[in-house]
C-alpha cells in the first residue's frame, strides 16, 4: 500500500481525513499512484492533471522522500521507501500569492 | 407559506439564504466548499431542489456541483463508484470534465496575437427551463457546453465557438468568458449567450448554428468601433412575456434591441456613468429594468462613493437612483455581473453582492433595501429562486 498526502482541499472534496492509501496496478510510479487515486476517488479526476493530456496542473506538486519529483518522467519509479510504506508520496498545492 | 431561497457565490464559497415572503429575517447556511470560488450556483426552473454549482480553484480546476434538496446537501454529479462505469471498469468521474470539440483552434489574445483555446473554468451553468436534467454551461476560455444527464457528462455545442469569427474573439480584463445564457421560454430553438469580449450571439435552431448579434454597438476602445463582433458585452437580460427585448449592460453603454439583437439602441440616457456589469429586468414589469452604475473601467468602484441602484420604468432613457437602506457616503465597492437578480414574488425582490462581501434585498422593486449579510467573502454571483 502507498500512502498519499493530498492537499487540503482535495481531501475536503474527496471527504476523506488525513492521509490515504491505494494499492497500485503493476510497477509504482507517479502516474499508477495518480491513476490509483483517480480509481479510488473519481472526483479528483482532473484536480490533479488535466482531464485530457493528463499533464500535472502547474500549481500541483509532487514530493516524496525530500525530493521534488514534480518534474521526473510519470513512468519513473517511485523512491523505495514510498513503495514499502515507509514514507508518503506528497501532492501539494504550490504556495502563491501574498 | 411561499419564500425565497438567496444563492450566493464568493470567492471563497457558497452560501445558501432563505426567508419568508417578507425578506427580513435571513436563515444563512454556509459556507460551503470553503476557500473555492463559486463563479455561480442556480437552481432549476422545473424542480427547485435541483440546483447546480460552478467551483473552481486556479489551483485545482473545475468543479461540478449538484444539490438535490435545496442546497443543504451537495454532491459531484457522475463520480459515485457505482455512477459511470469505464470499460476499464472505473467510475468516470467526468462531471468536471470540458474538452473542446475537436481541434481547439485559436483566438485572438491581448497582444493580437492567436493563442489555442484552453478550458479554464464555468462561469454560467443556466439549466433548462424544461428538463430536469439539461444544464447550459458558459465557460472560459468562451464556449457552451451542454449536460443531458444532470451534470455527469458534458459536450461542447460547438457550433458557437466555431463561427468563422471565432479567432476574432479576445478576452476581456476577466478572461475570454462566456457568462451569459438566456433560453427564450416562448420558442425552445432560441437561445442569446454573452461572452466578453466577442459580442452577443444568438441561435435560432437549439444551439446548433450561431449568428453575432451586435449591430448598433458601438465601443471606441476598439479597433473597429462597430466591428461584427469584439464587443465587451457586460450582461445580457429578458423579461420572458418579450424574448425579443434584450437588455445589455455593455462595457460602456446600456443598450436595447427589441427585434432579438438584429440592431441595438442605446438608453443610458440620464446615468452618471454607464460603465457597470450587471442589467436586471423587474419580474413583472417588462419596461422596468436595474443597473449599477460603476465610476469607469480605471476605477471599479461605485461613484462618488455612493451605493446607487439606479431604475428605468421605461425600459431605459429615464433613470432614477434607488437609495434608501444604502450606504450613502464611504462607499468602494463593486458589483460583478453575476451579482445581481430579481425574484417572482408578487412584491418583486431585487438582490445584489459586492465584491465588499455584502448581499442586499430589496423586497418593494427597489424603494427600500436591507442586508442580507455584511460580511461574506467577496460576491461572485447572486441568484434567486422563488419558492411557494
Amino acid at each position: 500500500m502507498i500512502t498519499v498526502t493530498l492537499p487540503y482541499h482535495l481531501r475536503n472534496l474527496a471527504k476523506v481525513e488525513g492521509d490515504v492509501q491505494v494499492e497500485v496496478e503493476g510497477p509504482a510510479t507517479i502516474r499508477s499512484v495518480l491513476d490509483a487515486i483517480e480509481k479510488k476517488y473519481p472526483v479528483l479526476r482532473g484536480t490533479i492533471r488535466f482531464h485530457d493530456t493528463d499533464k500535472r496542473r502547474p500549481w500541483i506538486r509532487f514530493f516524496a522522500c525530500e525530493e521534488d519529483l514534480s518534474h521526473e518522467p510519470t513512468d519513473s519509479a517511485l523512491p523505495e521507501k514510498v513503495i514499502n510504506g515507509e514514507e508518503p508520496f506528497f501532492i501539494i498545492g504550490a504556495i502563491a500569492g501574498g | 407559506m411561499s419564500g425565497v431561497r438567496v444563492l450566493v457565490g464568493t470567492k471563497k464559497g457558497a452560501f445558501v439564504c432563505t426567508s419568508d415572503e417578507r425578506r427580513e429575517k435571513w436563515d444563512i447556511q454556509g459556507p460551503h466548499f470553503m476557500g473555492w470560488e463559486l463563479y455561480h450556483l442556480k437552481g432549476s426552473p422545473v424542480d427547485p431542489n435541483r440546483i447546480y454549482a460552478s467551483q473552481t480553484s486556479g489551483w485545482f480546476g473545475q468543479v461540478i456541483q449538484r444539490s438535490d434538496d435545496g442546497g443543504k446537501s451537495w454532491h459531484t454529479p457522475g463520480s459515485k463508484p457505482e455512477d459511470l462505469v469505464s470499460p476499464q471498469g472505473w467510475p468516470q468521474g467526468e462531471s468536471n470534465k470540458f474538452v473542446y470539440d475537436g481541434v481547439p483552434g485559436t483566438h485572438q489574445h491581448f497582444d493580437g496575437t492567436q493563442r489555442p483555446w484552453e478550458f479554464k473554468r464555468v462561469w454560467h451553468l443556466e439549466p433548462s427551463l424544461t428538463d430536469l436534467d439539461t444544464v447550459y454551461a458558459g465557460v472560459e476560455d468562451a464556449a457552451l457546453f451542454k449536460s443531458t444527464n444532470g451534470g455527469a457528462t458534458w459536450e461542447e455545442m460547438s457550433g458557437l465557438r466555431n463561427h468563422d469569427t471565432g479567432p476574432q474573439w479576445g478576452p476581456g480584463a476577466g478572461g475570454m468568458c462566456l457568462h451569459t445564457i438566456i433560453q427564450d421560454p416562448s420558442n425552445p430553438n432560441r437561445l442569446y449567450v454573452a461572452i466578453s469580449a466577442a459580442g452577443a450571439f444568438r441561435s435560432d435552431d437549439a444551439g446548433q448554428t450561431w449568428k453575432p448579434i451586435n449591430r448598433g454597438l458601438k465601443s471606441e476602445y476598439i479597433p473597429s468601433p462597430e466591428a461584427e463582433v469584439g464587443h465587451c458585452v457586460h450582461r445580457i437580460a429578458i423579461h420572458p412575456s418579450r424574448p425579443n427585448t434584450v437588455f445589455m449592460q455593455k462595457h460602456w453603454d446600456i443598450m436595447r434591441t427589441d427585434n432579438a439583437g438584429d440592431e441595438w439602441r442605446e438608453v443610458s440616457g440620464n446615468l452618471p456613468t454607464d460603465f457597470g456589469f450587471p442589467i436586471v429586468v423587474h419580474a413583472h414589469e417588462p419596461e422596468t429594468i436595474y443597473v449599477i452604475p460603476i465610476k469607469s473601467d480605471s476605477e471599479h468602484v461605485v461613484p462618488d462613493a455612493k451605493l446607487r441602484v439606479y431604475r428605468s420604468r421605461t425600459g431605459g432613457n429615464e433613470w432614477e437612483a434607488l437609495t434608501n437602506g444604502l450606504p450613502q457616503q464611504h462607499s468602494y465597492v463593486n458589483i460583478l455581473r453575476g451579482a445581481m437578480c430579481a425574484d417572482k414574488l408578487p412584491s418583486c425582490g431585487i438582490y445584489f453582492g459586492t465584491t465588499s462581501g455584502q448581499v442586499y434585498c430589496s423586497p418593494d422593486s427597489g424603494d427600500t433595501w436591507r442586508p442580507i449579510a455584511e460580511q461574506f467573502p467577496g460576491v461572485l454571483s447572486v441568484e434567486v429562486q422563488t419558492l411557494q
